[in-house]
C-alpha cells in the first residue's frame, strides 16, 4: 500500500501529512493503526486516536524496542516508529458499525534519528537504494497461498473448510463471502488482487498480487497476511499460512515473479534472446541460482518450510532454473514478443511464513551479485528433473536446496553476502534466534519415531 | 440510475413496479445496503420494504434497515425514504424515525400509494435534501461525474467516496485539472511527484491501474493510455 516516494520526513511530508490529518477528520477516522514487523516478519501494531496523530506524525512515537522479537539490544532498547503517510490507507470505513480506522507503515528509528539496523523495512530500503544507484528499480508480484481451517487449535485435527461435512450447506457462502470482502478490504488498502481459488488443496487459496515495486510489496504481503486472517476469523475460520500443514497435499508457497527496470524499460527483456531475456536478465537469475542456498534460511524460514521444498509436490528442491519446469526453483515463463514489460522471471522457493523485507532485501542483493559479477547462467534444467537420481543430478552441476532449516542457517552462517545486505544486527540476531528454534525441533519426539520405533525396537 | 428517480429496495413484487411504472418514476432495484449505498446518480426518494424476507423476519434482523442506514449516509444523504410494512411489524418504528419520512401500510391502495410518493418527493426537493451545491469553485475540480475538493482532500466519483492515497489522488487532481491533454509519464512524475520521486515510470504506470481500478469499470476509461506516450484524461468517445 506503500508509494514508492520518499518517507514523509519532515520538511517534505508535509503535504502529505495534511493530506492524513485532514483525510482521517474527514473520512471520520477512529483509530489509525501503526504497523511495523519483528525480525521475523510478525506485524506489529500500535493504535492510536486521532488527537495524537499530529504529534506522531511530526515526532514519532518513542516505545520500548526490547520487547520486540530482534530489535533488543539492553543499552539501547527505546526506538522511535515514524508513520509513513505514504502508506496511509482506509483498513476499515465504519460502515459495519466498528470504528472506521486508517494505518500506516511505520519506519523505524534510533532516538538519534538514524535508521534503526533491526527494522526490516530499513534494510529492503537500503538494498534497492543500492540497486538505484547502479540504475535499476526492483519490481515483484508474489502469489500468496494460504490454507482455511474451521479451527485453529494445533491440538485437534486439521479440518480443510470444503471437506467439513457440517460446512456442506454452507460452504459456498462462507467461502464467497470470505472473499469477496477480503478483496474489498484489501483494495480499500490500496493493494490491487486478483484472487483465485486453489484447485489443488483441500481449503487452499491463493491471492495474486499485481505487480509493484518491492518495499510497497513487502508492505502489501504484510497487510494481506493480517487482513486475511482478520475476514477468516469474524466467520469463526482459521486461516494459515504455515507452508505446510498437511503432509500429503501441496504446501503453500509464495512464488514471487521478479523484474528490473532501467530508465522505464525492462531490463531482463530482449526479443532475439531464445528465452527472452537479456543479459542483465542472465545475470540476475544466475546470481539468484549462486546466491539461492544462502539465502533460504530467510525466504524459508520454519523448520516447517522444508518439509514443503521436497519433490512430489510443485514446490523447488533443487537449485535451478527452467521455462517451463515447474519443480524448477527459478522459471522464465514465455511471454508475448509484444509485451516486452511483461518479461521476469518467477522465484519459486519463498513461502508465505517469510519475513517478505528480509527475503525481498536478499532476492535482489543474490540477483545485483550476479550482475555485477557477470554470472554466467547455467544450462536449462531437463524436463524430468524431478526423476533424477542423486548421481545424474550431480553430473549436470545442479546442487540440492538445503534439506532442513539446520542447513540452511549453516549455509547461511558462511554468507558474506547475507551477512552483508541484512546487516550484522539481523543477520546475528536471526541465526541465533533459528539455530535455537531447530535446538527446541531436534529435542522433539514426533509421532513419525514413535509410530515406526515405540513398536519395533 | 438516473437522476431524480426512486431507489427500491428489495426488487419490487409485480403490483408495486407496475404502480411505478403508470406512475412515471423512473426506478432502480437495490440488493443490500452496499449497492443502496454505492448506486450512481442521485435519487430523488426510496422505497424499502420491512419484512419482506421470511427468513430474516424470523431471525429479527431486517436488512431493510441497514439499507435505510446506507442511504442516510449516502453523498448527498437520501433521507426521502417511505417504508413499506404489514401492520404487524408497526412496532418496529420505534426509535427509528430519523431513518425515514414516511411509511407506509401493505397491501396499499395504490392510489394512496401514488399520493404517497409524489408528497415524499416533493417535500425532499423542498427540503433541498436531494441535491446539495458544490462548495465554492476555488477548492473544487469538477470532470464529468468526478469531483475533487482540494481543501479537504475527498474525491468524489458519481457521489461514491474514493479511498486514495496522497499520491494517487495527487495524479488524479492533476489529470482532473489538465483534461483532454496526452501527458508523457515524465511529465506526471516531475509535476506530480516533484524532485522526491525515484520509481521512474513504473510508478505511474501502477498508480494509474490503482485509480482505473478505483474509479470502477465504468469510468475507469476516463484515464486512457495513449501508445508509446503516456497518458490522457478525458471524456473517452472523443
Amino acid at each position: 500500500m506503500t508509494s514508492p516516494e520518499g518517507t514523509g520526513r519532515p520538511g517534505q511530508g508535509t503535504a502529505r501529512q495534511d493530506y492524513v490529518l485532514r483525510s482521517v477528520e474527514e473520512r471520520g477516522i477512529r483509530l489509525i493503526r501503526l504497523w511495523f514487523c519483528d525480525v521475523l516478519g510478525q506485524m506489529k501494531s500500535v493504535a492510536i486516536s486521532p488527537v495524537e496523530l499530529e504529534k506522531v506524525l511530526d515526532e514519532g512515537l518513542q516505545f520500548d524496542g526490547s520487547a520486540i522479537d530482534g530489535f533488543s539490544r539492553v543499552h539501547e532498547s527505546d526506538v522511535l516508529a515514524r508513520p509513513d503517510p505514504a502508506s496511509f490507507g482506509i483498513v476499515r470505513s465504519g460502515r459495519d458499525g466498528g470504528p472506521a480506522t486508517a494505518a500506516m507503515f511505520c519506519d523505524i528509528e534510533s532516538l538519534d534519528g538514524e535508521p534503526f539496523a533491526g527494522d526490516p523495512r530499513a534494510v529492503l530500503r537500503r538494498v534497492m537504494a543500492d540497486a538505484r544507484a547502479a540504475g535499476y528499480e526492483f519490481m515483484c508480484a508474489p502469489e500468496v497461498e494460504f490454507f482455511y481451517f474451521a479451527d485453529g487449535d494445533p491440538g485437534t485435527p486439521l479440518e480443510p473448510l470444503d471437506e467439513a461435512s457440517y460446512f456442506d450447506l454452507t460452504i459456498t457462502d462462507v467461502a464467497s463471502d470470505l472473499r469477496r470482502r477480503t478483496i474489498g478490504r484489501l483494495e480499500a488498502l490500496a493493494i490491487p488482487v486478483e484472487y483465485s481459488f486453489h484447485e489443488d488443496g483441500n481449503s487452499q487459496h491463493e491471492i495474486d498480487l499485481q505487480w509493484d515495486d518491492a518495499l510497497a510489496m513487502a508492505d502489501n504481503v504484510m497487510a494481506l497476511r493480517m487482513v486475511v486472517r482478520e475476514e477468516a476469523h469474524t466467520e469463526g475460520v482459521h486461516a494459515t499460512f504455515m507452508p505446510k500443514p498437511l503432509a500429503n497435499q501441496q504446501g503453500s508457497g509464495m512464488h514471487t515473479h521478479l523484474s528490473l527496470f532501467r530508465n522505464d524499460t525492462n531490463a531482463f527483456h530482449d526479443p532475439d534472446d531464445p528465452y527472452g531475456l537479456s543479459e542483465v536478465g542472465r545475470s540476475f537469475v544466475a546470481g539468484l541460482l549462486a546466491h539461492a542456498r544462502e539465502i533460504t534460511a530467510v525466504t524459508n524460514q520454519l523448520v516447517n518450510s522444508y518439509k514443503r521444498l521436497v519433490p512430489g509436490f510443485e514446490a523447488p528442491s533443487t537449485v535451478s532454473w527452467a521455462r517451463n519446469n515447474r519443480s524448477a526453483l527459478v522459471r522464465v515463463p514465455r511471454h508475448k514478443t509484444d509485451k516486452d514489460a511483461a518479461t521476469r522471471v518467477e522465484f519459486r522457493s519463498p513461502d508465505p511464513a517469510c519475513n517478505p523485507y528480509l527475503a525481498f532485501a536478499l532476492i535482489l542483493a543474490a540477483g545485483m551479485r550476479g550482475i555485477e559479477g557477470g554470472y554466467e547462467l547455467p544450462a536449462e534444467a531437463p524436463d524430468d528433473l524431478h526423476r533424477l537420481d542423486d548421481a545424474a543430478r550431480a553430473d549436470l552441476g545442479i546442487d540440492l536446496l538445503p534439506q532442513s532449516l539446520a542447513e540452511a542457517l549453516d549455509t547461511m552462517a558462511d554468507s558474506e553476502l547475507v551477512r552483508t545486505t541484512l546487516g550484522p544486527h539481523i543477520f546475528e540476531w536471526f541465526v541465533r534466534n533459528k539455530r535455537s528454534e531447530w535446538a527446541d525441533y531436534k529435542a522433539h519426539v514426533s509421532q513419525f519415531e514413535l509410530d515406526a520405533y515405540l513398536r519395533a525396537w | 440510475m438516473t437522476d431524480g428517480g426512486l431507489l427500491v429496495f428489495p426488487a419490487p413484487d409485480p403490483d408495486l413496479a407496475r404502480l411505478l411504472d403508470l406512475g412515471g418514476w423512473a426506478w432502480s432495484a437495490v440488493d443490500d445496503d452496499l449497492t443502496a449505498r454505492n448506486a450512481e446518480g442521485t435519487p430523488a426518494g426510496a422505497l424499502v420494504t420491512l419484512g419482506a424476507d421470511e427468513a430474516d423476519d424470523q431471525a429479527g434482523d431486517d436488512p431493510a434497515w441497514q439499507v435505510l442506514e446506507a442511504l442516510a449516509r449516502r453523498e448527498p444523504p437520501l433521507l426521502a425514504t417511505m417504508v413499506l410494512l404489514r401492520g404487524t411489524h408497526l412496532d418496529q418504528l420505534a426509535g427509528r424515525s430519523h431513518l425515514f419520512a414516511d411509511f407506509c401500510l401493505t397491501p396499499f391502495h395504490p392510489r394512496e400509494m401514488e399520493a404517497r410518493i409524489t408528497h415524499l418527493l416533493a417535500a425532499g426537493q423542498r427540503a433541498g435534501g436531494a441535491e446539495v451545491e458544490p462548495p465554492g469553485d476555488d477548492q473544487t475540480v469538477r470532470y464529468g461525474p468526478l469531483l475533487l475538493n482540494t481543501e479537504t482532500y475527498q474525491a468524489r466519483i458519481a457521489h461514491r467516496a474514493l479511498d486514495l492515497t496522497y499520491m494517487e489522488y495527487e495524479l488524479l487532481r492533476y489529470l482532473a485539472q489538465n483534461p483532454d491533454r496526452v501527458h508523457t509519464r515524465e511529465v506526471l512524475l516531475s509535476q506530480v511527484w516533484g524532485y522526491e520521486y525515484y520509481g521512474g515510470a513504473r510508478t505511474v504506470d501502477v498508480h494509474i491501474r490503482r485509480l482505473r481500478s478505483k474509479l470502477g469499470e465504468e469510468h475507469a476509461r476516463m484515464i486512457q493510455t495513449v501508445r508509446s506516450v503516456g497518458y490522457r484524461f478525458g471524456r473517452a468517445d472523443d
